[in-house]
């Protein structure tokens, strides 16, 4: 696990049925490109979160595949239309295998 | 489309850059929805100088800069204050305490704290900074090390400190025990330094609202720092950026922490009595 790894969510707790709601995620992420050298001269070595994906009761929200050069802590901001209550699921992918999850649950009604 | 609505659009696309770029804006801050004072009138000490009103830095920012700072969500400053909260419970030193130890809850106990400093220690006889009062507090009352001035450590802290006095209006003392430190503080804000032979005046008294090259100058006001800044990406503290300002000049720096900067950001808060607490502000 990537040192100050920590997901953030901003999702409504309510939403009327069909209603499209805007989400906001953020994780602290040092997004290290693996092209920068240290003072010795040798490279630091990439970690980044690869991908991000969001599901709602298990369909597919959003599914985005990061690069190198993408700047430190990560913000997605996206918008996603609520059917019905349920949950939302957030996952993160770092090079080294490690996974961030967040779930927030909305209401309907 | 007819051909007049065409010229008309591209009349306006000719003139829009000209007024957008020429004055600051006129938007409303609010953080978390409430509202920011970020035009006030001026205090007294500057009824000679050339300002008409002062006027927060975010005015002079585009609306997409301006909009992160409007929520603390996208507001890159916060987490830095969320690494400082867990600082702030964190015993360090060899007297076995932490910063909560004697001040407990930071909302109660820090709350004003930000609008009032720099301001004179009666017990040390010295007109001391926010940076100078926790690198006190390290030492003397913690026996930890204490952060490099213009640390990230420290900005953060800072920023945990500042965003308890946030909306509250900049209220500094000039009079009394720290009317000559402010009074050399202001000495040097009229100064030139460097070799562009430029006072902070030049620039943010006698030329705010114009571009300077790719800037859009601002009153320099401080009371949004510490400042997240995009172009790099973290937190900056006032004297790290008096300390870019002045090398700017093609001049050499006075150092962040010495008697000079202390003194210049003393006058220059001064100079925003009654705007907002804004920290941490977003900037570009």
């Amino acid at each position: 696990m990537a040192d100050g790894a920590k997901p953030r969510v901003k999702a409504p707790k309510s939403a009327s049925a069909g209603e499209v709601v805007t989400i906001k995620t953020l994780i602290s992420h040092k997004m290290e490109s693996g092209q920068r050298k240290n003072k010795d001269g040798s490279v630091i070595p990439r970690s980044i979160i690869n991908r991000f994906t969001c599901e709602f009761n298990g369909t597919s929200v959003i599914d985005v595949k990061m690069e190198p050069a993408i700047s430190t802590n990560p913000y997605f901001e996206f918008e996603a239309k609520i059917p019905e209550s349920g949950d939302l699921k957030f996952t993160w992918y770092d090079d080294d295998g490690s996974v961030y999850e967040d779930v927030k649950t909305v209401q309907v009604g | 489309m007819n051909f007049k609505a065409l010229t008309a659009i591209a009349a306006l696309m000719v003139a829009a850059p000209a007024l957008t770029f020429a004055d600051p804006d006129n938007d409303t801050l609010t953080i978390n929805g409430e509202e920011m004072v970020t035009k006030a009138p001026l205090p007294a000490h500057l009824e000679d100088s050339m300002l008409t009103e002062i006027m927060s830095g975010w005015h002079f920012r585009n609306d997409d800069t301006q909009a992160m700072q409007m929520d603390d969500f996208d507001n890159p400053g916060m987490l830095a204050v969320e690494d400082a909260a867990a600082a702030w419970d964190t015993v360090e030193g060899t007297a076995g305490k932490s910063c909560a130890s004697c001040h407990e809850n930071v909302e109660d106990s820090m709350k004003g704290v930000r609008a009032v400093y720099p301001k004179w220690n009666e017990k040390a006889g010295e007109v001391r900074t926010l940076a100078m009062q926790i690198n006190n507090c390290r030492t003397e009352n913690m026996g930890a090390e204490p952060y490099k001035y213009d640390s990230g450590p420290m900005a953060a802290m800072e920023a945990l400190i500042t965003v308890q006095s946030r909306g509250m209006p900049v209220d500094v003392a000039i009079d009394g025990p720290v009317a000559d430190t402010w009074e050399k503080g202001k000495e040097i804000y009229y100064t030139r330094f460097g070799q562009l032979e430029l006072s902070c005046a030049s620039c943010h008294e006698q030329n705010y609202g114009n571009m300077i090259r790719a800037d859009h100058l601002s009153q320099g006001q401080i009371n949004g720092f510490p400042t997240y800044r995009l172009k790099n990406a973290k937190l900056n503290t006032v004297h790290g950026r008096f300390k870019g300002c002045v090398r700017d000049t093609r001049a050499e720096t006075f150092s962040p922490g010495s008697p000079e900067f202390v003194a210049l950001e003393l006058y220059v808060a001064s100079r925003g009595n009654g705007l907002s607490v804004e920290g941490p502000s977003v900037r570009n």
